[in-house]
């Protein structure tokens, strides 16, 4: 078969597999893991699905790859467009459909790379969505739990915690109780300030949990109406919270991406009730697995692990899997005006009820009209990914760190986060570090501008001769010695929303998957529209396993000892 | 393992709990047969394991495994048979502790094993199981008992065990067993002077520092705040305990006349500097010792006492205290003076003197190391007067506390100044101090919490701390403004912590005494010398209407013969048993609610009026005073012939026992007691009169 990922543009109809039947519920063109989860729930609501990629591997966008074919898949662009073999035969078949040729884009632009790729890299697991990692408590997480897809998947902490770039300094963000208290860079008042902070919000969280509508006010510890509704940043200023403190509560707690200090960019305000909800999953995370430290788990191998386990999940409920296998052409319905199937690169049309499509595939314009109106301008995500020999962070293996606005220069606008991951997620040799960055940016120049700079500040590209050598002076002044890269690459990834129902959610700017998971979960709601049980779908394949509670998954998440 | 609410039994519950009762109840009884059978086979020691398993609290079940263990180890000579006997017990102990981490019978147990030292110990499987314990529940005190005793029993070096109590605060710092355990380590460490220790100044700052990031933290958590109070009482109070106050006082002139002379003109400002001291319990003159602190350890060894009266006697120093703990901050000895033939102005001294001794020690061990001598005289006027006591009294006495204290008699200054007699102190030591506990003043004036109660009491009692180093130096102003300060501070609690008023109104009380007390110019406002017919001048001090709900520096009120502590809130008057020559006393109009708080009273030998009229005695059915006093009566021989008496005369002696216990050890010649809900029961009055017959007047009316 087929070798090189990527497409197989060079392959004739007949290479490829015949599909039996030819007619299913659901068909999903890409494993991603949006259209992966939707596999597994589609499959565990008693579908029949069917769920092609044209890659030889798993996860699409959301994928994991071996370093060696990152810049082909980065590079791959329209070119990788199977003709459709048929498209002339519209009225050959039987049924009367329309075929519309599909086209796949590229999503990255501007790829840089610098360094010289290190040995083994073939044992370098490079993610395209990342930085990103999972909240312990987050929806990803009871998603895996429910599936049964927490089988095929192992997690580990990022123990390290998170730093928080400020006033040209690297602080440790104190996020809970004992991490204020031994924090030694903190104020006394600051201290107090952000812990009673804390446990307002925490108040606000038990008392708004338990659903206690009676006791509305001040005693029931409830926040009123008219803080909720205040941007956060000015709830933050209400408190009394330092600019760092809010800082830190702002960009390196709540993940807010775009700087608010400022009247005019009000487009992504955040409101406080918005913030205390991700304060909210932040603090239920800490402490809900036994063996996690902190808030955030990573999985294992990479992200790429996550697409595989739920389309493991769907597999088991019966769903049928083919790899290798591009999808060509939509075939639409004209008099109803809806797509009813597909052709897939064997020439092969599959008839369906639903069709679901991976977000780097055009969907054509028909003259049908659109639900969603395109967005004018495309969001974008400029990302960084670095191999590096040393951890930003002494002692520690797995470190978020957050640039907020302004800090890298007065012009920035919105917050770059870094994720240093180490060997111990099996995804680089042992003695090596990967790590990821982003910044949400409105074009490329600047966004790769600030992705660059925080790489400056971070680390160092002189690479030394002698190790040995280098080693003697790290001793000497340890302090001061930034960790070295090796390697690194910086590029720039559209975010599109998908455009009709059909499309799914792309990777985007954000540090976890929340947002991406909302909209599979819409999605499903109009593949199932008579089932309300959105997430008792994917409960169903859970049933055997229903022992399978947050207790036996603590064994998944393994804690590794830090030397 | 904390803050989990109990949930009521389901009823299927109840059901596996009638089950578990019963296999407990037939498991103990073959256990028990075994016991008294002395069996001690496999097999019965199985049962007992089973029975252990289920209920870990059986202590006689343990006992039987310790006899066992005893009986089957005679038996045994290889040392690999004793180690897996042992291993089998510590087994035991560790599958009771799984089902109760909290039994004492279990930890004793494996305790008794290790001491029996039959073994050497596998150290690293103790500490990995109090590392589990400890893990599951970091406040387990029984788990700290168990280390401090395992690191005693390996030797392990404090400084190691200090360390381990910095990894538990870090891992939580709301953990009163680390903090605790910290604070004895230190203490440790420091007197034993072990290298890095040896500045307790340097150590107690770190100490300060470290306290003060969790207190800001979150001042809403106690543990953080009782370590401070440690450290603060450790900066605050001197290390060793002190005298501070004695009577009668050095170089003192003592009258012991009871009746005023004849000769004695009226309007001759009377000479205090001889006082007219006498107490009406013939021919007795106590002598009050006051310290700082509660010591214990005063014999005539330790305390000599000299004196041409006196020859070849033994003194013995008994403890003024509510308590039996054997601890008092008040001693008193009495000195016989009636057997002797009196001259007429023929002065006898008496020298004390106290050397520096190991016997006299603080409950916290330290010794006195201050010494002191001092000396006074006496004349044992119109001695042969004195032939009956209770004549003396002519006329019931009248408090009149709305009166203007009279102004031209006021009783001399010398005797106050006399009462004071440790101002050397160590001054370099407090220097320290007083910057220290200003630097905490400063912080705790900064929290930003304004109304947590733990910071406005800390802050309370840091400035209460300043003002007794500022009172052992001169800076009043400075001191009167602390007090103000903690005044103002007492008042807020009062209204934010409405569960704990009482303590705040307490503490109140005692700010409230020492600003009044602490130096002439306010406490004279207080003092007069009262002239009643037939009687010598009596010392007078009038606290009325000042909101006090106890008593506190008693020791500036030795020398007190008449006190008058009308309309206050006292619910306790402990402490009042140091005035060994109060006569009369008025507590009318006060919150005392039983007999068992007018227990300091039956410790005043010469007291002869009491009023006790308008309080709450008899008026709630339950005593809780039995509750707050460490001791109440102590039951006593001389008890049951007083109940004996009573019952004679029909008095119900289950009613009023503490009455009877009260009125026995008193010897009253006038009692005011109108307004308690008791004076209105049947035979209440048969009671006083029948158990003190010198009684003259009750109620303001004549009783003969």
């Amino acid at each position: 078969m087929v070798d090189e990922p990527g497409g197989g543009g060079g392959c004739s109809p007949q290479d490829y597999p015949t599909i039996d039947p030819s007619s299913f519920d659901v068909v999903l063109c890409g494993t991603g893991l949006p259209e992966s989860v939707l596999a597994a729930a589609c499959a565990a609501a008693g579908k029949t699905v069917l769920h092609v990629d044209p890659n030889p591997f798993y996860g699409s966008l959301f994928s994991s790859l071996p370093l060696p074919s990152l810049p082909s898949f980065l590079s791959s662009s329209d070119d990788s467009v199977v003709p459709s073999p048929s498209s002339s035969a519209t009225t050959s078949s039987t049924t009367s459909y329309a075929v519309v040729d599909l086209h796949r884009r590229s999503l990255y632009s501007e790829v840089e790379t610098s360094g010289t790729v290190p040995e083994l890299s073939r044992r370098i697991t490079v993610d395209l969505v990342g930085p990103r990692v999972l909240y312990c408590a987050d929806e990803g997480v009871d998603l895996l739990l429910r599936s049964g897809g927490s089988h095929h998947v192992e997690f580990k902490s990022v123990e390290g915690g998170t730093l928080l770039y400020w006033e040209g300094d690297l602080y440790p963000v104190p996020d809970s109780r004992q991490a204020i208290f031994k924090d030694t860079t903190l104020q006394l008042k600051e201290k107090n300030l952000l812990f009673r902070f804390f446990k307002l919000v925490q108040n606000h969280i038990a008392a708004s949990s338990t659903g206690a509508e009676v006791g509305e006010g001040e005693a029931s510890g409830k926040l009123p109406e008219e803080d909720l509704d205040l941007p956060f940043i000015e709830f933050l200023k209400k408190q009394h919270l330092s600019p760092k403190m809010r800082a830190v509560v702002f960009y390196a707690i709540a993940m807010a991406d775009y700087g608010q200090d400022g009247a005019d960019s009000c487009d992504k305000l955040l409101t406080t009730r918005e913030g205390i909800k991700t304060i909210a999953l932040y603090s239920s995370s800490i402490g809900r697995f036994a063996n996690a430290e902190g808030a955030f788990i990573y999985p294992m191998y990479g992200h790429g692990e996550l697409p595989q386990a739920f389309c493991r999940c769907a597999a088991v409920k019966g769903a049928l899997y083919v790899l290798r296998m591009p999808a060509t052409a939509l075939l639409v319905d004209e008099g109803k005006k809806r797509y009813v199937g597909t052709r897939l690169a064997s020439g092969q049309d599959i008839l369906c009820q639903q069709l679901i499509l991976d977000p780097s595939y055009e969907i054509p314009s028909l003259d049908m009209p659109c639900n969603a109106p395109v967005s004018n301008s495309p969001r974008k995500v400029a990302r960084g990914i670095c191999i590096t020999s040393s951890s930003v962070k002494q002692d520690s293996l797995n470190v978020l760190v957050v640039f907020p606005p302004i800090s890298l220069e007065e012009e920035q606008v919105a917050a770059v986060r870094v994720l240093q991951l180490s060997s111990n997620l099996a995804v680089c040799p042992p003695g090596m570090f990967m790590v990821y960055l982003s910044t949400p940016c409105a074009d490329a120049f600047t966004g790769k501008k600030y992705i660059n700079k925080a790489i400056d500040i971070l680390f160092t590209t002189k690479a030394s001769d002698d190790p040995e050598g280098h080693l003697e002076i790290t001793s000497e002044n340890n302090k001061e010695v930034k960790p070295t890269i090796i390697w690194s690459c910086v590029y720039v990834q559209e975010i599109t929303e998908g455009t009709a129902a059909l499309s799914c959610p792309m990777p985007d700017e954000n540090l976890d998957y929340r947002s991406i998971l909302e909209s599979t979960k819409k999605l499903f709601a109009e593949i199932c529209p008579n089932d309300d049980r959105v997430n008792l779908c994917l409960q169903g394949a859970a049933e055997q396993s229903s022992l399978l509670s947050a207790a036996q998954f603590h064994l998944a998440v393994s804690p590794e000892v830090t030397q | 393992m904390h803050g989990r609410p109990r949930r009521p039994d389901k009823p299927e519950d109840a059901a596996a709990a009638e089950a578990k009762a019963a296999k407990l109840r037939d498991l103990q009884t073959q256990v028990l047969r075994n016991h008294h059978s002395h069996t001690y086979s496999k097999e019965a020691l199985g049962l007992s394991f089973k029975l252990l398993e289920l209920n870990p609290e059986a202590y006689t079940a343990w006992n039987y495994r310790k006899l066992a263990f005893q009986h089957n180890l005679g038996e045994l000579s290889e040392l690999e048979a004793i180690k897996s006997s042992i291993d089998d017990e510590l087994r035991v102990v560790e599958l009771a502790l799984r089902q109760n981490p909290k039994s004492y019978g279990a930890w004793y147990h494996r305790k008794w094993l290790l001491n029996q030292k039959l073994a050497p110990v596998d150290f690293k499987r103790e500490f990995g199981l109090l590392d589990k314990l400890l893990k599951v529940d970091a406040r387990n005190f029984h788990g700290w008992n168990y280390r401090r005793f395992l690191a005693k029993f390996m030797g392990v070096p404090e400084e190691e065990e200090l360390k381990y109590t910095m990894d538990k605060i870090s891992d939580n710092f709301s953990n009163y067993s680390a903090w605790h355990n910290r604070s004895i380590l230190l203490s440790n460490l420091l007197t034993q002077q072990k290298k890095g220790f040896e500045s307790k100044q340097k150590i107690f700052s770190e100490e300060f520092e470290l306290v003060t990031q969790a207190l800001f933290t979150d001042p809403s958590d106690q543990s953080g705040w009782f370590y401070h109070l440690w450290l603060l009482a450790q900066t605050s109070s001197p290390e060793n305990p002190q005298l501070i106050a004695l009577w009668p006082s050095n170089g003192a002139k003592l009258s012991l006349s009871s009746v005023r002379e004849a000769n004695d003109k009226q309007n001759t400002p009377f000479s205090f500097s001889s006082i007219c001291c006498y107490s009406l319990k013939e021919g007795i003159l106590p002598i009050v010792l006051f310290f700082n602190e509660p010591v214990k350890g005063l014999t005539p060894s330790s305390v000599s006492l000299n004196s041409d009266l006196v020859v070849g006697k033994d003194i013995q120093w008994r403890p003024l205290s509510v308590t039996n703990s054997g601890h008092s901050n008040c001693w008193v000895t009495y000195l016989e003076v009636s057997n002797l033939e009196y001259c007429s102005s023929q002065q006898f001294s008496v020298e004390i003197s106290i050397p520096n001794t190991d016997d006299i020690v603080s409950r916290s061990g330290s010794i006195y190391n201050c010494p002191v001598n001092f000396t006074f005289t006496f004349e044992p006027n119109n001695i042969d007067s004195i032939t009956k006591d209770t004549d003396l009294i002519h006329d019931p006495i009248s408090w009149d506390c709305s009166e203007p204290l009279p102004s031209h008699v006021k009783p001399s200054c010398i005797h106050f100044d006399q009462l004071k007699i440790t101002n050397a102190l160590i001054q370099e030591e407090s220097k320290w101090h007083l910057e220290r506990l200003s630097d905490e003043l400063d912080l705790f004036r900064e929290l930003p919490d304004d109304n947590s109660k733990f910071a406005k009491l800390t802050l309370a009692r840091l400035l209460l701390a300043c003002a007794a180093i500022k009172s052992r130096g001169s800076s009043l102003i400075e001191r009167r403004g602390y007090c103000e300060e903690a005044l103002g501070l007492f008042n807020d609690l009062i209204c934010l912590d409405p569960s704990h008023k009482r303590y705040y109104e307490d503490e109140r009380s005692l700010v409230l005494m020492d600003q009044l007390t602490c130096n002439m110019e306010s406490f004279m406002k207080y003092c007069s010398v009262q002239v009643l017919p037939n009687l010598a001048p009596l010392n007078h001090v009038q606290l009325c209407r000042l909101s006090l709900t106890r008593i506190g520096f008693v020791e500036r009120l030795l020398w007190v013969q008449m006190l008058d502590l009308s309309h206050n809130n006292l619910r306790s008057i402990e402490g009042l048993e140091a005035l060994q020559h109060l006569i009369c006393l008025n507590v009318s109009n006060n919150q005392i609610s039983s007999f068992t708080a007018l227990k300091p009273l039956t410790e005043m030998l010469s007291l002869k009026v009491l009023d006790l009229s308008f309080n709450k005695i008899g008026a709630h059915p339950i005593n809780t005073t039995r509750y707050v006093c460490p001791s109440p009566f102590s039951h006593k021989v001389e008890a049951c012939e007083a109940f004996e008496e009573c019952q004679k005369k029909h008095i119900n002696v289950e009613e009023f026992w503490d009455a009877i216990l009260f009125f026995k050890h008193v010897n009253l010649v006038q009692l005011g007691f109108e307004g308690n809900a008791i004076a209105n029961k049947e035979n209440f009055r048969t009671l006083v009169v029948t158990l003190n017959p010198s009684i003259k007047w009750l109620d303001g009316a004549c009783v003969h």
